[in-house]
């Protein structure tokens, strides 16, 4: 009989065998209407055949490689979060590591799903192992993504032993006999012994190691299958780092997202805490700027470079038909790592200055709207008509970014005060703009090909419909998940506890007299 | 054997004979104007303007100058499409052509992507045939274990591509056999160097030095599409003027 602390006995085991309330039902039907829609257009476009797409020549590839792209790069959450940081022994992943295993693991079920969406024939998906080539960059994905899933799963699984134990010998009268026989298979017989302690700690300790490099190879592989043909604006050695670091960098936005949720939902504010949200936006700002020095990189080469294949396929996304999703995904990214870094910089006391009060940061995006409706508003219109000399418009564009960024400065004290706020607006931005930036690296590519007429392509609502079903199944994952398993690792908790209590016992200096009145003038603590 | 085909664009008329030939030979599904429109036209042999999109230097209607550029699959030396085929269901065959195997493609797209040439194309719907279309198809087949290939009708969801008719030469291979006597390789020419108005095409045997592709190759107007991606394509053409 294992023990478990009262207060992680209500906040985490309790609700797990509480009868589902209203709002789970409402989520779950929801989900499932979505994806029953989604079910319904590919057995339709199985039918029919893929012409049900906006696919067409030479956009060969569209939306579906898109998110394939997308999921597997949210995949990614997990390895960093519980593998990387257990390995270095960072001690504020306690809490996080059961969301970013569970994000892993679901998010390569939907990401390995799409491909099978956007093959022409995927009753001969068995081909891929009955007669597949391993010269092709797709084999090579098929066995790290194979790899890498099996690893997640057993990665996820392992820690969840000592929990299962835990819901087996705490489980209430009441709890129905399939969930009780559940947590009993998957605790295989766990009754915390030290040899079985040593034993996880040894095998979670060697996934934590295997699994990185895999984590490493699967979004390489993926940008590999791009990089290695000649296509304009692909044929990249960037390409395998960039891919990585997009990977993780969109994997800690989804944990963001989904931490924020459970938190949220699950009411765990005293387990993610503060220190979490503050540990890892220190993460994400770091992959922004990174992943910021990698697109800058991967573009001026281009650029500079000026060939009459590649050259074309940068045009179109600095200003031709693919400049909206391109501009808006560097607006996004700009303002990700705005919400978290400005924030930090502004002192406490900063509220007292005008510019840093939410009311300024209102006034400035009215004008900061204004500005942009002159700017792009129809050439009749005579607000635009006066704007047509290049000094004025340029003028305008200055003009425009002094608002945005007094936008910046008058929300960032609001902003101070909200880390949680600030962390989901960053993280939703950073995930929409890294779909964005793989739409950008597959669409305008595909249709500048060589040899072959500039292509349109425009995602059919049998495209939009099995995209919605995926994030719907993602979510639905995550929910059924979180119903039976603790969204918090509760031993790895418990554990922290005991280190945390261990190192509150050494006494580490204060700063000297003279910095801390520095700090404080600062309004610092 | 390593089977070429040399294009002269000096005699060249762009009357796009080799593509309707293609066509009726190799039996490529017919779409919708609709569909053409959205750039989903098989055309194993294509014939389109160089270069294809407008430029500067194309210059504006009326005073524009404009080429034009027939062509089959480049059946490449150093296929791209081969060597990323997940499933073998493309490869190059011991006497070079770049063969596609209908009953074994997946459909993944990966080859249509990777063709700097966009000579392969992909069966978006079930081919359809229409009136008297369809009753005068070319029997012609390359079937056999798991095969499927040549001018046989595509199921959905798989790409295909030219083959410089493979399936001719596997029938004049077997008359010659029949006729009990050697195959010699002028017994075979693809439908489009048949039907070819301006006989701008030849083909032939490179590994012939006397062969007329491999004189022709020595020419000086002699060039390649794309050279600098490294495909290596067994497509030669000559420069016009």
């Amino acid at each position: 009989m294992l023990k478990v602390d009262a207060h992680d006995k209500t906040k985490l085991i309790d609700p797990l065998f509480a009868a589902p309330g209203l709002r789970f039902w409402l989520m779950l039907m929801g989900l499932v209407v979505v994806i029953g829609w989604g079910v319904y257009m590919y057995i339709r476009q199985v039918a029919l055949g893929l012409g049900e797409t906006g696919m067409n020549r030479p956009t060969y590839w569209g939306v579906y490689m898109v998110n394939f792209i997308f999921f597997i790069g949210i995949s990614h959450a997990g390895t960093l979060i519980s593998a990387i940081l257990r390995v270095t022994g960072a001690e504020w992943r306690r809490p996080i590591t059961r969301v970013a295993e569970a994000i892993t693991a679901f998010a390569l079920i939907v990401g390995t799903l799409q491909i099978i969406i956007d093959m022409g024939r995927p009753d001969r998906l068995l081909f891929v192992i009955l007669h597949g080539r391993l010269q092709s960059p797709i084999l090579w994905d098929v066995v790290s993504v194979t790899a890498y899933f099996l690893g997640s799963v057993t990665y996820l699984y392992l820690p969840l032993i000592p929990d299962a134990a835990l819901l087996r010998d705490n489980c209430p009268e009441t709890a129905p006999a399939w969930q009780r026989q559940l947590y009993t298979l998957l605790a295989i017989g766990w009754r915390g012994s030290r040899a079985q302690w040593a034993r996880l700690e040894k095998a979670i300790a060697v996934m934590a190691v295997f699994i990185i490099p895999v984590a490493v190879s699967v979004h390489t592989i993926i940008s590999w299958i791009l990089a290695t043909t000649v296509q304009p604006g692909w044929h990249s050695s960037i390409f395998g780092p960039y891919f990585v670091v997009g990977a993780i960098f969109s994997g800690i936005g989804a944990l963001f997202i989904a931490m924020s949720a459970v938190r949220k939902v699950l009411g765990l504010e005293q387990y993610i805490a503060e220190r979490q949200y503050r540990n890892l936006g220190l993460l994400f700002v770091t992959m922004n700027a990174i992943w910021a020095y990698f697109t800058y990189a991967e573009h001026l080469s281009i650029a500079a470079g000026q060939q009459t294949e590649e050259f074309p396929v940068l045009a179109a996304k600095l200003w031709g038909e693919f400049s909206f999703g391109f501009w808006a995904m560097v607006a996004l990214m700009a303002v990700a790592f705005w919400v978290l870094v400005v924030p930090k910089l502004v002192p406490a006391a900063a509220e007292r200055i005008v510019v840093f009060r939410p009311r300024y940061a209102l006034a400035s995006a009215i004008a900061a709207a204004l500005t942009l409706v002159a700017l792009v508003a129809p050439q009749t219109l005579p607000v635009r008509a006066s704007l047509t000399e290049p000094t004025a418009r340029t003028l305008g564009w200055v003009l425009l970014m002094v608002f945005l960024v007094g936008v910046g400065l008058g929300v960032s004290s609001w902003l101070k005060a909200r880390l949680v706020t600030a962390s989901v607006i960053s993280a939703a931005c950073v995930v929409v703009g890294m779909w964005l930036e793989r739409w950008n690296i597959i669409v305008p590519t595909m249709t500048h090909a060589r040899l072959i007429p500039i292509a349109l392509y425009r995602p059919t609502l049998t495209e939009l419909s099995l995209t919605a079903a995926s994030l719907a199944l993602f979510g639905l994952m995550f929910l059924v998940f979180f119903k039976l398993f603790p969204a918090v690792s509760i031993w790895e908790v418990a554990e922290g506890r005991v280190v945390e209590e261990a190192q509150s016992k050494v006494v580490i200096p204060a700063p000297e007299p003279s910095e801390t009145r520095r700090l404080k003038r600062w309004g610092l603590k | 054997m390593h089977w070429s085909m040399v294009i002269d664009l000096d005699k060249c008329v762009a009357c796009q004979g080799c593509s309707i030939a293609c066509r009726f030979e190799n039996n490529t599904p017919v779409v919708s104007p609709v569909e053409a429109l959205k750039g989903r036209a098989i055309r194993w042999n294509d014939v389109f303007p160089m270069p294809v999109n407008p430029t500067e230097e194309t210059g504006e209607y009326p005073n524009v100058t404009t080429r034009y550029l027939t062509r089959p699959c480049m059946h490449c030396d150093n296929p791209p499409c081969v060597k990323v085929c997940p499933v073998q269901a493309t490869f190059k065959n011991d006497e070079g052509i770049v063969e596609q195997n209908y009953a074994r493609c997946i459909g993944c797209r990966f080859c249509t992507v990777a063709c700097p040439y966009g000579v392969r194309y992909f069966n978006w719907y079930e081919p359809e045939y229409e009136g008297s279309l369809a009753e005068h198809l070319n029997p012609d087949r390359i079937e056999g274990d798991g095969v499927l290939a040549g001018p046989a009708v595509r199921p959905k969801g798989v790409v295909e591509k030219c083959t410089f008719c493979l399936h001719r030469l596997q029938k004049a291979r077997a008359r010659a056999e029949a006729e009990g006597r050697a195959f010699r390789p002028d017994e075979y020419v693809p439908a489009c160097v048949q039907t070819c108005t301006g006989k701008a095409r030849f083909f032939g045997d490179l590994d012939d030095p006397n062969s007329t592709v491999s004189l022709l190759a020595k020419s000086p107007r002699a060039f390649r599409l794309l050279e600098d991606v490294g495909t290596h394509p067994k497509v030669i053409y000559l420069r016009e003027g």
